[in-house]
C-alpha cells in the first residue's frame, strides 16, 4: 500500500522538522523527493541521509522570482513533478492591534501567496498527465484561532478555502488538493517552550501528548498515494482531539 | 494558414472529442463543441506546445472560437 515508486514530490520547508518528517515518509514509499527550504545544510545532511532520489532545492518563498524558478528547477531534476506539498511556514506572532503591514504581508506571502504559485505552476505537468497532488499543510489554528497570530491563522485558513477551490476544478483531471492541519507537533520549535507552556498546553489534548513529525508525514503519505484519489478539498486533522470539525 | 488551420483542427477534435466536420471557423469551444472552461485551458496549453509560442493569459481569454484561434496562432507563429 501507499507505493510511490516513480512519483516525484517537492516539499517546501524541508529543512523543518515536520517538512523532514514528510520528505522521508515520501522517500520511503519510492517517491524522488526535491527538498526545498531556506536553509541549505539541514536540506543537504537530509538528502544524505535519504541517499539517492533526494534533492536539494534552496529556495527563500518570500523572494516571487525564486518561487517562480522553483518548480522549473524540481521539473529539471527529478523529471516532474506529480506531487506538490506546501509545507513551508513562517510567523510573525504580535498582538492584532500592534500587528503591522509588514508581519502580515510577510506571513501571507511565505505562507499562503507561494502556495498558490507553486500550485499553479505545478498544475500543467499534473493536468497533462491527469495525475497529481498537492497537499497543503495548514494548522488547527486555522480553524480555532489563535491570540497572536492574526497573520498565521488568516494565512492557514486561507489555504483551506483556496485548496477547496482548486480542488473543485481540477478533481476531473485526476489532480486532488488536500490539506492536512497539525495541532501541536513537537519539534525544535516546541523545545523552546517552558514546562509551564507545555503543561497547559497538554492539557488541553485529549491525546495527552504532543504529536510526532512522522504522524504528520503519514497523514501527507496518504494523501499523496494512488489510494487517496477519491478525497479532495478535505482537511484532515491531526490533532490528537485536541480540536474536533 | 491552411497547415496551421488543420494542426489546430487536430488538437480540438484530440482533445474534444467533437467531430472534425463541426470544427468550423465560427464554432465556440464552449457553447458548439461543448468544452468546459478548463478544456480552454488545456487548448491553450496545447497549442502553445504544438506551435512553440506563448499565449499570454489576456489573450487566451479572447480566443473563444475555433477560428480565433487559428488567427491568433497564425500571427504568432509569423511573428516568430
Amino acid at each position: 500500500m501507499f507505493d510511490l515508486t516513480g512519483k516525484a514530490a517537492l516539499i517546501t520547508g524541508a529543512s523543518g522538522g515536520i517538512g523532514g518528517a514528510i520528505a522521508r515518509a515520501l522517500h520511503a514509499a519510492g517517491a524522488s523527493v526535491g527538498l526545498s527550504g531556506t536553509r541549505v545544510e539541514p536540506l543537504e545532511a537530509l538528502a544524505s541521509e535519504l541517499g539517492e532520489r533526494a534533492f536539494v532545492l534552496p529556495c527563500n518563498l518570500g523572494d516571487a522570482e525564486a518561487v517562480a524558478a522553483l518548480p522549473k528547477q524540481a521539473a529539471a531534476e527529478m523529471g516532474s513533478v506529480d506531487i506538490l506539498v506546501n509545507n513551508a511556514g513562517i510567523t510573525r506572532d504580535q498582538l492584532f492591534l500592534r500587528m503591522s503591514d509588514e508581519e502580515w504581508d510577510q506571513v501571507l506571502q511565505v505562507n499562503l501567496t507561494s502556495a498558490m504559485r507553486l500550485s499553479k505552476a505545478v498544475l500543467r505537468g499534473m493536468m497533462k498527465a491527469r495525475w497529481g497532488r498537492i497537499v497543503n499543510i495548514g494548522s488547527v489554528v486555522g480553524s480555532t484561532g489563535n491570540p497572536g497570530q492574526g497573520n498565521y491563522a488568516a494565512a492557514k485558513a486561507g489555504l483551506v478555502g483556496m485548496s477547496k477551490s482548486l480542488a473543485y476544478e481540477v478533481a476531473s483531471r485526476g489532480v486532488t488538493v488536500n490539506v492536512v492541519a497539525p495541532g501541536f507537533i513537537a519539534t525544535a520549535m516546541t523545545e523552546k517552550l517552558t514546562d509551564d507552556q507545555k503543561t497547559s498546553i497538554l492539557g488541553q489534548i485529549p491525546a495527552g501528548r504532543m504529536g510526532e513529525a512522522g504522524e504528520i508525514g503519514a497523514a501527507v503519505l496518504y494523501l499523496a498515494s494512488p489510494e487517496a484519489a477519491y478525497v479532495t478539498g478535505a482537511t484532515l486533522h491531526v490533532n490528537g482531539g485536541m480540536a474536533m470539525f | 494558414m491552411s497547415d496551421v488551420t488543420a494542426r489546430v483542427r487536430k488538437i480540438v477534435v484530440e482533445h474534444l472529442g467533437v467531430e472534425e466536420a463541426n470544427v468550423v471557423e465560427s464554432a465556440s469551444f464552449i457553447d458548439d463543441l461543448g468544452a468546459d472552461s478548463l478544456d480552454t485551458v488545456e487548448l491553450v496549453m496545447a497549442f502553445e506546445e504544438e506551435f512553440g509560442i506563448e499565449i499570454p493569459d489576456d489573450s487566451a481569454e479572447n480566443i473563444q472560437t475555433f477560428g480565433d484561434a487559428v488567427e491568433f496562432i497564425a500571427g504568432a507563429t509569423a511573428a516568430s
